[in-house]
């Protein structure tokens, strides 16, 4: 038995990374970053809005909440519309209610299909970040890239013709390809959320932004995915905010705790007093910001120029 | 195949007790894994890299977590609680990211070698592939830190049948991949004996987020209770408790402050031996004799 000799070859060994997207850089070391008023903690609610066609294009994949049984998944496809109709008023409201505003990341379909919803995301003055078009706009290395470039000026488009002018981006799922964030730089998206490499924004090589939406903390994965319930989801988002807080006292530097909010997850009626318990908790501490993505992206900026 | 002939059998019940310095009940090593995942690396006809096409944003982001972030937030609970690190290295991170190598050497930790990257296989390596990584693994970490390497635990877990033969070959101790028993085990080859420690994957950081998905309150209740066990049998031979990390996972900001907690417990707790991975091989092998060579 043996492997092809080319496999024990390395080429791209060396200091730094295996590829040239980022530098790599120690958040212990860095220049601090100082939020407004003090504040150690940036925190960034972040609701996602989803639109599930009910055929999945499973193109490149299929993109994690979208149909599960054979055509048609009406049990799905209403589930996931319960978000956009009840579930994200719940949500909205309970930013409101105290005064928060942050970010919704929408899938263009969604804003197209309900401008109610969309006058309501305005009237609570939340930031809008690009959400591709819907839940079939998936996008990896193995799609072509007319169709990746499609996705992405669509979605530019899209929301032009709705009077909105995004600057941050958050791809389906997370993917990219290879040509990603150059695509978003050309199509005037000035950030992305994709890489949840860091617990601060960090600027790429080509000039984009990164502002990481922590996936660990996401309502998806601790709620959906480890089925921790989300009175364990609230506790764990506070014990990070604690610790991200005295890691920031302690440096002297500004830490960010994502708050990423799935409306169909999170906004059910038995959830959403999770989530209203944690942003009184947050805001008792006295010592975080909450802002939308964009805001805490021009703060770090502001301080951290390229 | 029925048996990969490793090690003989030995009955929990029946054992000359082992001894711990100081009378302590319980070896008790922490093992952070310190590694290097390539974004895009070469095929293996095995085993895929990543679950998705290259780049996997969030499979690749999450792991750099650990090299951007989470390395400090782990490494500084263990220095606060005494507990140095018996590092399972990917050993080309002397070169990606040296300060976090160099880190690990400044407190004092031990390294052994995990590979050369976590996203390089051994499955299907001839003998002399296999001892080209097991030599590079003993230079690059000489290279880096002046420490000779002692200690094996394979890339990624994978294995030939040759491992432990070529591990014996190359002078190396102990071996990490074995997973039959709470306490140290001597290994047969046909190179001389190597020791097996206890590594885990039971309670491994990586089994408990990641398979068993357990909240970090859990994890570090788990710990506690493993601990707990472990000293408790301890008292009639000695026992070892091995706490596998990954910084990526240990050292999120939801996770560092409850397994702080489970350090504090152990530390005071007076039954632990906290101990480097090579230290509690050599009190195994000074206590219990080697086996035969293997033909």
């Amino acid at each position: 038995m043996t492997l092809d000799p080319s496999y024990l070859e390395y080429p791209r060994r060396r200091l730094g990374y295996d590829h040239d997207l980022y530098d790599w850089s120690n958040i212990h070391a860095r220049g601090p970053v100082a939020w407004p008023g003090g504040a150690k903690v940036a925190v960034w609610p972040c609701i996602v809005a989803e639109f599930f066609p009910l055929t999945p294009a499973d193109r490149p994949f299929r993109a994690p909440g979208h149909m599960q049984t054979a055509f048609p998944d009406y049990r799905h496809y209403t589930a996931r519309d319960y978000g956009n109709r009840v579930g994200i008023f719940r949500l909205l409201d309970a930013l409101e209610a105290r005064g928060i505003r942050g970010s919704v990341a929408m899938n263009v379909a969604v804003a197209e299909r309900a401008p109610a919803l969309l006058a309501a995301v305005r009237a609570g003055g939340h930031e809008i970040v690009a959400h591709a078009t819907d839940m079939n706009g998936a996008i990896d290395s193995s799609l072509p890239a007319e169709e990746e470039e499609a996705i992405i000026a669509g979605t530019r488009a899209r929301w032009q013709a709705l009077g909105e002018e995004p600057r941050g981006w958050l791809s389906v799922a997370r993917s990219q390809s290879w040509r990603t964030a150059d695509l978003l730089l050309a199509h005037g998206f000035a950030w992305m959320a994709d890489w949840p490499n860091d617990d601060l924004p960090y600027r790429w090589r080509n000039g984009i932004i990164n502002l990481p939406l922590n996936h660990e903390l996401s309502d998806r994965q601790i709620i959906n995915v480890t089925q921790a319930g989300s009175d364990s989801w609230a506790e764990q988002i506070g014990d990070a905010a604690a610790w991200l807080a005295d890691e920031a006292a302690r440096q002297g530097a500004g830490r960010l705790l994502p708050l990423q909010l799935t409306p169909y997850i999170i906004g059910l009626p038995y959830r959403v007093g999770a989530l209203e318990r944690l942003l009184d908790l947050l805001r008792s501490r006295g010592d975080c910001w909450f802002a939308a993505g964009g805001a805490i992206v021009a703060e770090w900026a502001r301080q951290q120029p390229g | 195949m029925d048996d990969p002939d490793l090690y003989a059998y030995r009955p929990w019940r029946e054992r000359a007790p082992l001894r711990w310095p100081g009378g302590a009940t319980c070896a008790v090593w922490v093992a952070p894994n310190l590694e290097y995942y390539e974004l895009d690396p070469p095929p293996h006809p095995k085993r895929r890299a990543w679950a998705r096409p290259h780049p996997d944003v969030v499979g690749f982001g999450h792991r750099d977590h650990g090299n951007r972030v989470g390395h400090w937030r782990m490494a500084e609970a263990m220095s606060a609680f005494g507990f140095p690190g018996s590092v399972s290295l990917s050993v080309a991170l002397c070169q990606h990211h040296p300060e976090i190598v160099a880190d690990a050497a400044a407190r004092g930790w031990e390294f052994f070698s995990h590979g050369i990257t976590n996203t390089r296989y051994a499955y299907d390596m001839s003998p002399d592939q296999e001892r080209a990584i097991i030599r590079d693994s003993v230079e690059t970490v000489k290279a880096a830190t002046g420490q000779t390497i002692r200690g094996w635990l394979a890339p990624a877990l994978t294995h030939t049948v040759n491992t432990m033969d070529l591990l014996a070959e190359a002078g190396l101790a102990y071996t990490c991949d074995l997973y039959h028993d709470d306490q140290p085990t001597w290994v047969s080859t046909r190179n001389g004996p190597l020791v097996a420690i206890p590594y885990s994957l039971e309670v491994n950081d990586h089994y408990g987020f990641f398979v068993y998905n357990m909240s970090p309150r859990a994890y570090a209740e788990t710990l506690i209770r493993q601990y707990e066990r472990l000293a408790a049998e301890g008292a009639s031979g000695g026992t070892v408790m091995c706490i596998p990390l990954h910084a990526y996972l240990i050292g999120q900001a939801h996770r560092i402050g409850p397994f702080r907690e489970v350090l504090r417990h152990i530390a005071a707790d007076g039954r632990a031996w906290i101990a480097r991975a090579g230290e509690i091989v050599d009190q195994f092998r000074a206590q219990v004799p080697p086996p035969e060579t293997r033909p």
